[in-house]
């Protein structure tokens, strides 16, 4: 980002600017390639014989980024050539992971078992669907502003909605976050944060202005107007209102950090950050002084060998599988990531770590960097305040949540019930991410796109139907 | 809204940073930590791939691999199971590894330095690295004695060469079969798990705990060799050396009566001579001469010895330490003399204090693997004795063996269960109080001691928790010394006897 930055947007005289259409399928052809070909060694190494399926399986893969990458060279041609092929390799590898574990129920002592990978597979394809549609029906991301509150309105009724169904719908895993409805779970949440973000990027372009005066300085620090802290100790309260009815550490963590940081960029105001780290803070120690799960993620964080056969049993687990794969790992279908309970989801990273190795680990980390940077330098370039602040929230949301949840599975942390992003089973996040990442095309087209002949905005698009973002 | 967008980008590559520096420390330097971890299953995993080294004796293994068909290709055999347990420990897929396949497990499974070089030269020579054996001190007949002598009660058996320190056996009650937690099948595993761990409350003793080296309790009596030991160093007492020894003590600066075994008098309340009151273990004689001696001359013979509260130490399976505890006054010393109040022992501690009396006052470390083997079985270490000190000098020595002999050999001596014909014994019985009068749980039984007197071949200790099956009337002398007597006749019969 502080590289010397070429300009997409003034090409040198007579020339158009390039549109990196090719080198995006050519690396969208190499994550197809690494995805099939660690496919290929799972099943060698576990069952010693290519599936049958690996043929419907390779054909489905390929054919998903063959259309994201046909939708995105017709209707989003300036859009970053990054975005996508990370988001494919990323997702590629999960679903080597998923159905790599799914093979672990024929290993002795093996404790996962069931066939999730074409499950994920599925809901895969209904990302694939909600990406293709976003980018179809969202022409010019600007038009999202316009239903800013509906959007808040609607991630809050998202966020919402589990806290008040009773715990048997809701409840997994002690976090009520779910609507359980015929064999499906739904996380609304993953898509509240998306709508959230959204109403967060209009308000605060709106009202940047006010956020930013400041009234008096104590040490050194420019302090906003009393007044104006409304919204950030909104924000506060809804974070703690999500620990509190549906007892979810990650996402109160999660929305609360995007805030603050969308908040920042916003007024360029470093006094916010600190108010919230002051919030963050006093929180944390409330939620820890009275709500005993939270205070069992923490215990566990400082020794988690202390509690190895009750609270800590998972990250010890996780901690053991790391630790076994050591540098190069044990190569895939050579570990057993299946000892961490929940291997799938919450610890995919852990399991990743464990075959692939500290190399596989890393570069996997290296490909959300590279992911959540080209989000952020989209912000950079693109021209409207509305559409910096909303990649910015969106690339900043991406790598908080990688953040914090490979910081849990590998100790760095405390325990948190997020998901992976693109990695870890589980459809909810899998299609909210698609969505995210749709955004982040959209707006990466508008900031690559010349200016030269602006295009007026078609009245067309004001009207534009907006079910899609309800998703 | 550039500046702050570029310091959040830079705020990324930090937190990103973190995570990966965090992973390098896991993964490259707590990696070897996490792997030898006893609880990470999925080394053993692995290691069920390759041919794990035997646990053996004399060439004969007691813990094995065998090749089967299972996805997981070698099964652990313990042919003679439960006989050598607490030795072996099992190699558990569900539980982790205990006994010498938890320390010895870098020679077992291959990965230890020594066998490296071998190693090498199986990559070169295609060949599955197989790991190096353990060859043991023990010797079957004394074990085996050893062990059926314990059936049914919790206690028990340390057999040691006392020339050495070399583990002629190490037993300990209640045991269990360690074939069923090296099984393949993680369900019957727990089940067996399931059926021997003791009731919650129930006060039954786990037999995963090694009795031996792993628990420490009062010794009683036993523990008067070393007053009478610190007495003689002192060079202020002979065996002849007659000491007060009235019917009743009252302990110094209390109302407190300290009674003999049953209220009985040990010399009609006269003073008797030193190795008579051994021989009868009068309690008022030791209580009294410790009181004389002081705690410093007490508490350093004890440390002498080896009960030094320390951290244990390892042969290689680990000693807990013994203790003579915190003494506060003469009235706790008197107490201690005897053996009860805080002083704790191993049954391996108070082998060691025979085997040190019976080597002439040189204390040996004891040991149980006396070579590690590569797979091919040549030798490639071999462990050297070590000797730990010298508590008592030779002459000492020679007159706690003398006294010690008369506890056997006389009429009126407490060990005289112990007495193997044509041999001549040493030893010392114990009986020690457990808890509060009133209390109706018997209390623990004890013999330690050596043959043959004159030629010491074998030293050691025996400990029966709770006095074994004859309730509150069992004595050290009654339960523990005719055991003692199996397990070194078994020894000496084995030997050929001299």
């Amino acid at each position: 980002m502080t590289g010397p930055s070429t300009d997409p947007r003034t090409p040198p005289a007579g020339t158009t600017p390039p549109k990196r259409r090719g080198t995006e399928l050519a690396l969208l052809g190499f994550a197809v390639v690494i995805t099939l070909a660690a496919q290929c060694i799972v099943d060698l190494t576990v069952t010693g014989s290519l599936s049958p399926e690996l043929a419907t399986f390779g054909t489905w893969f390929t054919a998903l980024w063959a259309v994201a990458h046909l939708v995105v060279r017709r209707f989003a041609p300036y859009a970053d050539p990054l975005l996508l092929p990370c988001v494919a390799v990323l997702v590629g590898l999960g679903l080597v992971m998923i159905h790599r574990l799914d093979l672990a129920g024929s290993q002795v002592g093996g404790s996962t078992t069931g066939e999730d990978a074409p499950v994920q597979l599925l809901w895969a394809t209904v990302g694939l669907v909600l990406f293709v549609a976003v980018l179809l029906v969202v022409r010019d991301h600007r038009v999202l502003s316009r239903f800013a509150y509906t959007l808040a309105l609607l991630g809050l009724v998202l966020l919402a909605i589990p806290a008040v169904l009773p715990a048997s719908i809701s409840e997994v895993y002690g976090a009520k976050l779910w609507i359980r409805v015929a064999g499906f779970s739904i996380q609304p949440g993953e898509f509240a944060k998306i709508c959230l973000i959204i109403f967060f990027a209009a308000y605060l372009v709106d009202k940047r202005d006010v956020l930013a005066l400041a009234s008096r300085r104590v040490l050194r620090l420019e302090l906003p107007r009393g007044r104006d802290l409304g919204p950030v100790v909104l924000a506060w309260i809804a974070s703690i209102l999500v620990l509190v009815f549906e007892r979810d550490l990650g996402s109160s963590l999660l929305l609360f950090g995007i805030f603050v940081v969308m908040l920042y960029v916003a007024t360029e105001r470093a006094s916010w950050l600190v108010i919230g780290l002051i919030l963050f803070a006093g929180g944390a120690f409330v939620a820890y002084q009275v709500f005993g799960h939270v205070r069992v993620r923490v215990d566990t964080w400082l020794d988690p060998f202390a509690y190895q056969d009750t609270g800590g049993y998972q990250i010890v687990q996780s901690l053991f599988g790391l630790g076994t794969g050591g540098l190069f790992g044990a190569g895939l279908g050579g570990g057993r990531p299946d000892q961490t309970p929940v291997a799938k989801s919450d610890f995919i990273a852990s399991a990743i770590g464990e075959e692939l190795g500290l190399f596989g680990l890393v570069a996997v980390i290296v490909v959300y960097l590279v992911l959540v940077e080209r989000g952020l330098r989209t912000s950079l370039v693109v021209r409207d305040g509305f559409g910096k602040l909303l990649a910015a929230g969106l690339a900043f949301a991406v790598a908080w949540q990688v953040f914090v949840v490979l910081g849990g599975v590998t100790g760095l942390l405390p325990l948190t019930g997020l998901t992976t992003p693109f990695l870890a089973y589980g459809g909810s996040s899998l299609v909210a991410n698609f969505g995210l990442v749709a955004l982040l095309v959209r707006i990466s087209d508008a900031a690559r796109r010349p200016v030269a002949p602006a295009p007026a905005p078609q009245p067309k698009l004001v009207d534009a139907p907006t079910e899609v973002v309800q998703r | 809204m550039n500046a702050p967008l570029r310091r959040v980008a830079i705020s990324v590559i930090a937190l990103f940073t973190l995570l990966i520096l965090n992973v390098n420390y896991i993964q490259v330097v707590r990696s070897s930590e996490l792997r030898k971890n006893p609880s990470n299953t999925r080394v053993l995993y692995e290691e069920y791939d390759h041919e794990r080294g035997s646990i053996v004796i004399d060439g004969n293994p007691i813990a094995l691999s065998e090749r089967t068909d299972d996805k997981l290709t070698y099964l652990r055999r313990y042919p003679a199971g439960p006989v050598y347990a607490p030795v072996t420990g099992a190699y558990s897929l569900t539980y982790g590894n205990s006994g010498l396949e938890r320390v010895e497990n870098d020679v077992l499974a291959g990965s230890d330095s020594r066998l490296v070089v071998r190693r090498l030269g199986d990559i070169f020579t295609g060949r599955d690295p197989a790991g190096g054996n353990v060859s043991l001190t023990l010797d079957p007949a004394v074990q085996e004695a050893a062990m059926s002598a314990l059936n049914g009660v919790t206690g028990a058996v340390v057999a040691l060469d006392p020339k050495t320190g070399a583990i002629l056996a190490l037993a300990s009650t209640p045991t269990y079969d360690p074939n069923q937690l090296a099984s393949h099948d993680p369900a019957a595993i727990r089940a067996y798990q399931q059926s021997i761990t003791p009731a919650e409350g129930s006060g039954d003793a786990d037999p995963r705990s090694n009795q031996a080296i792993g628990e420490r309790y009062s010794p009683g009596s036993v523990f008067k060799l070393v007053i009478a030991a610190a007495a003689l160093e002192s060079g202020d007492y002979t065996p002849a050396t007659a000491i007060p020894a009235p019917n009743v003590l009252t302990l110094p600066g209390t109302s407190t009566p300290l009674n003999n075994y049953n209220s009985e008098s040990c010399n009609g309340g006269a003073d008797q001579p030193l190795i008579d009151a051994l021989t009868i273990s009068c309690n008022t004689a030791f209580a009294q001469l410790g009181i004389d001696l002081g705690e410093d001359e007490v508490r350093s013979m004890a440390e002498a010895f080896g009960i030094d509260d320390g951290d244990g130490f390892d042969m290689p399976l680990h000693v807990v330490p013994s203790s003579i505890g915190d003494i506060a006054d003469a009235a706790a010393l008197g107490q201690s003399s005897i053996g009860q109040k805080d002083v704790q022992l191993t049954a391996m501690q108070a082998a060691m204090i025979s085997a040190a009396i019976a080597n002439g006052g040189t204390l040996m470390k004891p040991y149980l693997v006396d070579s590690i083997q590569a797979p091919d079985l040549t030798v490639i270490d071999q462990t050297d004795t070590e000797e730990l000190g010298q508590p008592v000098s030779a002459d000492v020595a020679g007159e706690l063996t003398q006294m010690m002999t008369s506890v056997v050999e006389n009429p009126n001596g407490t060990g005289r269960k112990a007495r193997i014909d044509g041999v001549q014994v040493a030893g010392k019985t114990g009986t020690a109080e457990v808890g509060t009068s009133g209390d109706d749980k018997p209390p623990h039984t004890w013999f330690t001691g050596f043959a043959p007197a004159d030629d010491p071949q074998i030293a050691v200790a025996v400990f029966i928790k709770n006095g074994g099956r004859s309730g509150t009337e069992g004595t050290g002398g009654d339960i523990s010394a005719p055991i003692a007597k199996q397990v070194m006749q078994a020894y000496l019969d084995a030997r050929g006897n001299d």
